[in-house]
């Protein structure tokens, strides 16, 4: 499918349901019943290892998008949970990957977008160079807007060379003086006892750093919570111990990415969730329900500058026919 | 206004003496225009107060930090508010376990990385202007710096802004925590140019300083070579944290200006820093080393310790001093072209010089594809300016038809707004539009910036008065 077919199908719908690889499906609200089911195009579009840059179509799996890169010893740090999520499906839901300590969130990883507008225009905002400020940040806007913008339909990415050595190890050190002491460690994940420590680099500079953090090399990384009801967790870095005590006594499954202020949760039932939600607004921060739980909505709490966000939702799409519900906007269902 | 601005923020606080309204005509770009008055709040309250008066007296208003935008940014068209923010120039707090530090606008760039030094910890986007330039100026140009190529531009580094909005109600965007629920409202401001609201407190990210740092000065006979070298490193899955190029004619005017210690007779040379953990340092050291030489290399210098790093640098951040004794005026452009296509776009920058018969040099952000061909001349010749405009538009045009973009890190103001749609086709445009009006409904945010006449679906097309390009 091309770029002129995917617009003309959302020109022609009433209510747009756009479809990735599925593996988000329930993130931010439910999917929209009976819209009609809108895919990206699918495929790598342009490629030049030395720019450090690639074009792909949104629709392409992440696992398809890093197999061309690695032949180049490339790779794109948008670390999905899952490689079969699509690029425009991870972009589009925003939620960075494990190595974000190092990398920074997702939303640097894109240059430039191309999407489909709720009338049906392709529209480009950003360009291909790594630096550029050509004009309003439209990729920014596009990055973690759930598809109630545009159906992003291809983007280009800035690449990095894939790292000589990318080593796990397990450590009874305090994570929290580990990122003090480590330089740019890729990972911190934490569970209350130990540290899942990521290190990339060359491989004398990873081991002097895994000497320091102590502990030994693991032959996999630490397993992320799972289970029918899970949610991530968004509190500044530093107040992730605060909420320690709770996670404990709620007896989820936790896995906290030190240094960035995620921590990943998840539980049989729905009650602990939720008790873990209350606590991390109590530290200024929140929950996003990434599966299950159906009685707790997507974020949990009202979007914050929400006329604002209501004036941009309504600027791109008028009539809320592009995902509608993904994001929780009222007054543009109102509208 | 003028009286009820006194009100708000102080008799001394707001002029419209024709010294005033002349020192704020403009920025450090060419395009001139005219304020109807200048204020000066000391807190985001006042500011917030100024724009307020602004609204009941429906005017535009423009922010302005030092002035040392480029593109004309700060530049008052159709007689607007100039609201100053340089006295908002407080670091408000620094939280080293975060790695994170809230500021004023008003702070300038080096003084934030030097009050951090101490805790081993900086603010990593170092325009070249950085010891005048504020944050909340780098935060509406979204600026860049030499060390941008590794740790990205001020966009990466801004976390959360306390924003006064058109209307004068103030709101944070972004936060501290690292995802935020809804649009990146955040992502959308940086970069903006005062089009959306004025910045009253930033939060940026602090950035570790490296374990090991090295410096490394190749000088070569071509600048192609250069050129190639610079491909070379970037193949060879190295990310300088800098890779800046600057060729014959700039470097002699450096080395004359400052002894730095640049080959003289150098047809270009690269200065490429490294840093990171001891190890991949000193492995990337020898990489380059390597790429250098096999790519003509007369010679590579390591710094061998901090002075002499320090005098590289000084070399490359006294560029825009030293061409100051070569002719009275300069016009510095600022255009990316993807990596790949550097040195052709080069050649066509140069050929375009000569033909205009103009003196040009070029020291650049060579890594990031970040072109700055600098025009010398001397303003009193007549007819240059129509030369130099000519070869900027020139060269523009050869920077957009070799797939690049209008500006790496000095934003579009005025000085690229009509060269908006070399890039961008009119639904482009349109979706700009509709961002911006969301952010600032009434229009009134620094009006006629980044986006050309017409922009908006239905606009009707209008030369803004007062302006000059």
């Amino acid at each position: 499918m091309d770029l002129t077919t995917v617009a003309e199908q959302v020109r022609a719908a009433d209510v747009v349901a756009i479809a990735g690889g599925g593996t988000h499906w329930e993130v931010g609200g439910p999917p929209p019943a009976g819209g009609e089911e809108v895919a990206a195009p699918v495929g790598v579009v342009a490629y030049d290892p030395a720019d450090l840059t690639v074009t792909v179509a949104a629709g392409t799996r992440v696992r398809e998008l890093s197999v061309v890169l690695a032949e180049a010893a490339q790779e794109c740090a948008l670390d999905p949970r899952s490689a079969d999520a699509t690029v425009g499906g991870t972009l589009a839901v925003g939620l960075s990957g494990h190595r974000r300590l190092r990398y920074g969130p997702l939303r640097d990883r894109v240059l430039e977008v191309r999407f489909v507008t709720a009338d049906g225009r392709v529209v480009k905002g950003g360009g291909p160079t790594v630096k550029n400020v050509s004009g309003f940040d439209l990729p920014r806007l596009l990055v973690g807007s759930f598809g109630t913008v545009g159906v992003l339909v291809q983007v280009i990415l800035r690449c990095q060379p894939q790292p000589e050595v990318a080593e796990w190890s397990v450590t009874d050190a305090d994570p929290f003086e580990l990122r003090r002491r480590l330089y740019r460690p890729s990972c911190l994940a934490w569970d209350g006892y130990r540290t899942h420590v990521l290190l990339e680099g060359i491989a004398a500079d990873v081991r002097r750093e895994r000497q320091s953090a102590g502990g030994e090399p693991s032959t996999a990384p630490p397993e992320w919570p799972r289970g029918p009801h899970r949610g991530r967790v968004s509190v500044r870095p530093s107040a992730v111990r605060e909420l320690v005590p709770v996670l404990r006594d709620t007896g989820v499954r936790w896995l906290a990415e030190v240094g960035v202020g995620t921590i990943h949760v998840a539980a049989g039932t729905e009650e602990p969730l939720a008790a873990v939600r209350a606590a991390a607004e109590r530290q200024g921060g929140w929950l996003l329900r990434e599966a299950g739980a159906p009685d707790l909505d997507g974020f949990g709490r009202a979007l914050p500058n929400l006329a604002l966000q209501a004036r941009l939702a309504q600027a791109f799409d008028p009539t809320g026919k592009l995902n509608p519900g993904r994001l929780p906007l009222a007054e543009r269902v109102r509208a | 206004m003028l009286d009820d601005l006194r009100a708000a923020l102080g008799p001394d606080r707001a002029r419209a003496e024709p010294l005033e309204l002349a020192l704020y005509a403009r920025d450090a770009g060419v395009a001139s225009g005219h304020a109807a008055a200048v204020c000066f709040p000391r807190t985001g309250r006042e500011v917030a107060l100024a724009v307020q008066v602004a609204a009941r007296h429906d005017r535009p208003f423009v922010a302005r930090g030092s002035g040392t935008g480029l593109a004309g940014g700060a530049t008052p068209i159709g007689d607007p508010l100039v609201i100053v923010t340089t006295q908002l120039n407080h670091i408000l707090d620094v939280d080293a376990d975060d790695r994170v530090a809230w500021v004023e606008p008003g702070v300038l760039n080096l003084d934030l990385t030097r009050a951090v030094a101490h805790l081993g910890l900086h603010y990593a986007p170092d325009p070249s202007s950085q010891q005048a330039c504020t944050i909340g100026g780098n935060v509406a140009t979204n600026a860049g710096g030499p060390h941008c190529l590794s740790s990205g531009v001020t966009a990466t580094h801004v976390l959360a802004l306390e924003v006064v909005l058109a209307d004068g109600s103030t709101t944070v965007l972004g936060g501290l925590e690292p995802d935020q629920a809804g649009y990146d409202l955040r992502g959308c401001f940086v970069g903006s140019e005062g089009t959306m609201g004025i910045a009253t407190r930033i939060a940026v990210r602090l950035t570790p300083d490296p374990p090991a740092v090295r410096t490394l000065l190749l000088d070569f006979d071509a600048i192609e070579d250069a050129g190639a070298a610079v491909s070379g490193i970037i193949a060879a899955g190295i990310v300088p944290a800098a890779l800046e190029m600057m060729d014959a004619e700039i470097t002699r005017a450096v080395e004359d200006y400052v002894g730095a210690g640049y080959p003289r007779d150098a047809a270009a040379v690269l200065l490429v820093e490294l840093d990171g953990l001891p190890g991949g340092v000193d492995a990337q050291v020898g990489v380059v080393e390597r790429v250098g030489r096999e790519q003509g290399a007369r010679s590579v210098r390591v710094a061998a310790d901090d002075a002499e790093r320090a005098l590289l640098w000084k070399g490359r951040k006294s560029a825009f001093g030293a061409i100051a004794r070569i002719a009275p005026d300069y016009y510095l452009h600022d255009a990316v072209v993807p990596r790949t296509r550097l040195v052709d776009v080069l050649r066509q920058v140069y050929a375009i010089a000569a033909e205009q018969h103009l003196t040009m040099m070029n020291v650049f952000h060579a890594g990031d594809g970040n072109l700055h061909p600098l025009i010398v001349f001397d303003a009193r010749e007549p007819g240059v300016w129509e030369r130099v405009h000519r070869a900027g538009d020139e060269i523009l045009a050869a920077c957009v038809a070799a797939g690049g973009v209008l500006s790496g890190e000095h934003g579009i103001g005025l000085e690229k707004r009509e060269a908006m749609p070399l890039v961008f086709s009119a639904d482009d445009l349109d979706a700009q539009a509709r961002l911006r009006d969301a952010f600032d409904p009434s229009g009134r945010a620094n009006p006629t910036k980044i986006l050309p006449a017409g922009s908006r679906c239905g606009e009707l097309q209008r030369v803004p008065e007062g302006a000059w390009i």
